[in-house]
C-alpha cells in the first residue's frame, strides 16, 4: 500500500492531507505526554483514533437513514462484496506485480455492488433483502474463489481485512479515509432533507417530486464508501455493526430525527474511543472490542429508553387526551 | 383539453405552459377517459371527472374498486394505459410544481414508521420542496408553527409522531400539506385507524379548510361521513357510477348498483384489485355467487 495508489495528479492534495494527519499525530503525542497516556506514544495509535473517530461520525450518519428504512442488512451485504474487492485487488497485484491498494479496489467493487443491489430490486421487483442476500453471497463466494486460486501469500494477507487491524492503518490509508469522510458528510449535509423525506414516507416523497430511485442509489453508494472506510479497523465481518448498533441505541432515547442522528454519532464515538483503548490495553482485536462496547451502550440505552417512556406515560396521561382541543392554549414551546 | 395530445414534456416546457389565472387554472384535477390496470384487467376504466378550485370531492366505492389507484393516477404516480390525467393544468406525470399538492397516505397508524421523528420535523417536510438543497429558513419554521396552529397541534410539536393517536397523526400530515402551501389536499382513506370521536373532529377540520378555499379530494370508505361533509360525491367501482351532489346521490340507486356487485365473495377481499379477470360490466347478478378468483 505504497506509492502507486497516489498518482501525480493527487500529489498536492495528498501532501496537504498527510501534513494535517501529521499535525493530528503531533497533537495526540503532546496530549499523551502531558497526561502520561502510554498508548499515545505510537503513531499507529494516532491513526487508529483518527480513523475510528471519523468512522464513528460517518457510519451513524448513513446508518440512521438505512436503519429507519429497514435496510440494516445492506451494510453486511456490501461488506462482503468489499471483501471480494479486496481479494480482486490482491489477486491482480500478485498476478501483474502491481501495487494497487486493495482498499481502492474494495471501494470500486463495493460501489458497483451497491448499484447492483438497487438495480436488482428495481428490475425484479423482489423485496430488497432478497437482492441483498444475492449480492452478499456472490461477494463472499467471489472473494473465497479468488483467494483459493492463489493460496499462499494471498491467504496470509486476507486476515487483516476480515478482522481489521489497528496496526495496518498507515498514513496513506488514513488519508483515503479522510477523503471518504469528507465526501460522505458533504453529500449527507446537502441532501439531508431529501434523504429524510424518502426515508420517512416514500410515497409522499414521490408526490413531492423527489426522484426516489436516485436517492436510494445515492444512499447505497454512500454505504459502500462507509463500509470500505470502516473495514480497516473493524474488519469486513463487523463493519455492518457500526452502521446499525449506535443508530439502534440512539433510537431508544431520541425523540426527533436530528436528535437521533447526533446521539448516534456521540454513542459511536464513545464506542470507538473506549473500544480502541480497551483493545490496546488487553491486546484484543479492535473491531470486536468496539462492537462489544457499542452493544453494551445499546443495552444501556434500551434500559434508559424504558425508564424514559415510563416517565413520559405518567407525565402525558393528561396532556395527550387534552391535546386534540389544545388549540386555544398558548405556545408550549421551550 | 387542448393540450391533450402533447406527450410528456420537460420541466421547462411545463413552466412556459403554466396556465396562470386563465380558464383552465380553475380545474385542479381533470381526468378524461382514463383506463389503467396493474395487470391485464383494468382497475379503473373510462373514468372521467374534474375537480374545480374550491371543490370538496369525496370518492366512495367498495373495496378494490380502484379508488386509491385513481388518486395515485391523478397524482401522476402511475402512467395511464389510456386517457389523460391533468393536475393544476399540467399532465400529472410531468407535473413539476409538486409543493402545490398535499398528499396524506392511507392508514397512517399502520404505515407511520417507528422511527424517532417529532411532529415539527414531519411538518417541516412540507417546506422541503420549497427549500430544495438550500437551508431551512426562519420563515419556513414560522410557517410550520402556523400550520400546526391551524390544525390544533401546536402543543404537540415536540412529541414523537409515533406517540400520537391516529387522529393526531392525520392532523400532523395535514399540517405538513398546509406548511407546503398546498392548494389541493389529496387524502387516501384518512380515517382508517382513527377513533370515531376524532373522525368527526377531523372532518370538521377539512370542512374549515375547504371554507377557507382549500380544494379537497378524498377517498373514503365511510359513506356517511362523505355524504355529510363533501360538496360532491363520486361513486366508483372501476367505472364512475355517480358524480354529483350528496343529496342527489342519496336519492339515486348508484350505491346499490356500485356496491351490489360486491356483496358476494368479494367482500373482505381488501386488495382484490387484480382479482377479477372476468368483466363486471352488466354482470350484476352473476357476481353474487362466484368470486372472481
Amino acid at each position: 500500500m505504497t506509492a502507486p495508489l497516489i498518482g501525480d495528479a493527487v500529489r498536492a492534495p495528498y501532501d496537504l492531507l498527510a501534513w494535517l494527519i501529521g499535525l493530528w499525530s503531533d497533537a495526540l503525542a503532546a496530549v499523551g505526554d502531558a497526561f502520561g497516556i502510554g498508548m499515545l506514544d505510537y503513531v499507529f495509535m494516532h491513526h487508529a483514533f483518527l480513523v475510528g473517530g471519523l468512522i464513528a461520525v460517518m457510519a451513524p450518519l448513513v446508518g440512521t437513514f438505512l436503519v429507519h428504512r429497514q435496510m440494516a442488512l445492506i451494510g453486511d451485504a456490501l461488506a462482503h462484496t468489499a471483501f471480494a474487492g479486496v481479494a480482486v485487488g490482491l489477486f491482480v497485484n500478485s498476478l501483474l506485480g502491481t501495487g494497487i491498494s486493495p482498499y481502492v479496489t474494495a471501494v470500486v467493487v463495493a460501489m458497483l455492488a451497491a448499484l447492483a443491489i438497487e438495480l436488482i430490486s428495481e428490475i425484479t421487483d423482489a423485496y430488497n433483502d432478497v437482492s441483498m442476500a444475492i449480492v452478499l453471497s456472490t461477494g463472499f463466494a467471489l472473494g473465497a474463489v479468488l483467494i483459493s486460486l492463489n493460496t499462499g501469500g494471498l491467504a496470509v494477507g486476507i486476515n487483516q481485512y476480515l478482522f481489521g487491524n489497528l496496526a495496518t492503518v498507515s498514513r496513506e490509508n488514513a488519508a483515503l479515509l479522510v477523503v471518504l469522510f469528507l465526501v460522505v458528510s458533504i453529500v449527507v449535509t446537502v441532501t439531508y432533507k431529501q434523504l429524510l423525506y424518502v426515508t420517512f414516507d416514500e410515497t409522499a416523497a414521490r408526490v413531492a417530486g423527489l426522484n426516489v430511485p436516485w436517492y436510494n442509489r445515492l444512499m447505497t453508494t454512500l454505504t459502500a464508501m462507509v463500509v470500505v472506510g470502516a473495514m480497516q479497523i473493524m474488519g469486513v465481518i463487523l463493519v455492518a455493526a457500526m452502521l446499525v448498533v449506535p443508530v439502534a441505541a440512539a433510537a431508544q432515547v431520541a425523540r426527533g430525527f436530528r436528535e437521533a442522528l447526533l446521539a448516534s454519532v456521540v454513542l459511536a464515538e464513545i464506542a470507538v474511543i473506549v473500544g480502541i483503548t480497551l483493545s490496546y490495553r488487553y491486546e484484543a482485536t479492535a473491531g470486536g472490542t468496539i462492537v462489544l462496547v457499542a452493544v453494551a451502550v445499546y443495552v444501556g440505552m434500551v434500559l434508559a429508553g424504558k425508564l424514559q417512556s415510563r416517565r413520559d406515560v405518567v407525565e402525558e396521561s393528561g396532556a395527550v387526551t387534552g391535546g386534540m382541543d389544545a388549540t386555544a392554549g398558548g405556545s408550549a414551546e421551550d | 383539453m387542448s393540450f391533450e395530445g402533447i406527450p410528456s414534456i420537460g420541466v421547462d416546457a411545463v413552466e412556459t405552459n403554466r396556465s396562470g389565472e386563465n380558464g383552465e387554472a380553475d380545474r385542479v384535477v381533470d381526468v378524461v377517459d382514463l383506463t389503467f390496470g396493474y395487470a391485464a384487467a383494468p382497475v379503473v376504466e373510462d373514468v372521467s371527472f374534474g375537480v374545480d378550485r374550491g371543490d370538496y370531492v369525496g370518492v366512495i366505492g367498495p373495496n378494490g374498486s380502484g379508488k386509491s389507484t385513481l388518486l395515485r393516477l391523478a397524482l401522476g404516480l402511475h402512467e395511464p394505459d389510456a386517457g389523460s390525467c391533468r393536475l393544476l393544468g399540467h399532465p400529472s406525470l410531468a407535473f413539476a410544481e409538486r409543493e402545490r399538492v398535499g398528499y396524506v397516505a392511507q392508514d397512517v397508524t399502520e404505515n407511520t414508521k417507528r422511527m424517532p421523528i417529532t411532529v415539527a420535523e414531519v411538518v417541516l417536510m412540507g417546506r422541503f420542496p420549497h427549500a430544495g438543497f438550500g437551508r431551512v429558513t426562519q420563515s419556513d419554521r414560522e410557517r410550520v408553527r402556523e400550520a400546526l396552529r391551524t390544525v390544533g397541534m401546536e402543543r404537540l410539536a415536540d412529541r414523537k409522531i409515533t406517540a400520537l393517536s391516529g387522529g393526531q397523526r392525520q392532523r400532523a400530515y395535514i399540517a405538513r400539506a398546509l406548511a407546503g402551501e398546498a392548494e389541493l389536499l389529496v387524502l387516501d382513506e384518512p380515517t382508517v385507524g382513527v377513533d370515531a370521536e376524532s373522525v368527526d373532529a377531523f372532518f370538521e377540520l377539512l370542512s374549515d379548510l375547504n371554507d377557507e378555499g382549500m380544494t379537497i379530494l378524498l377517498v373514503e370508505h365511510d359513506i356517511g361521513a362523505v355524504l355529510e361533509h363533501a360538496s360532491r360525491v363520486i361513486c366508483l367501482n372501476r367505472e364512475v357510477y355517480f358524480d354529483g351532489s350528496p343529496t342527489a346521490f342519496a336519492e339515486s340507486d348508484a350505491l346499490d348498483r356500485a356496491y351490489g356487485t360486491n356483496l358476494g365473495g368479494r367482500k373482505g377481499d381488501p386488495d382484490g384489485r387484480k382479482g377479477d379477470p372476468d368483466g363486471r360490466k352488466g354482470d350484476l347478478d352473476g357476481r353474487n355467487g362466484g368470486d372472481g378468483r
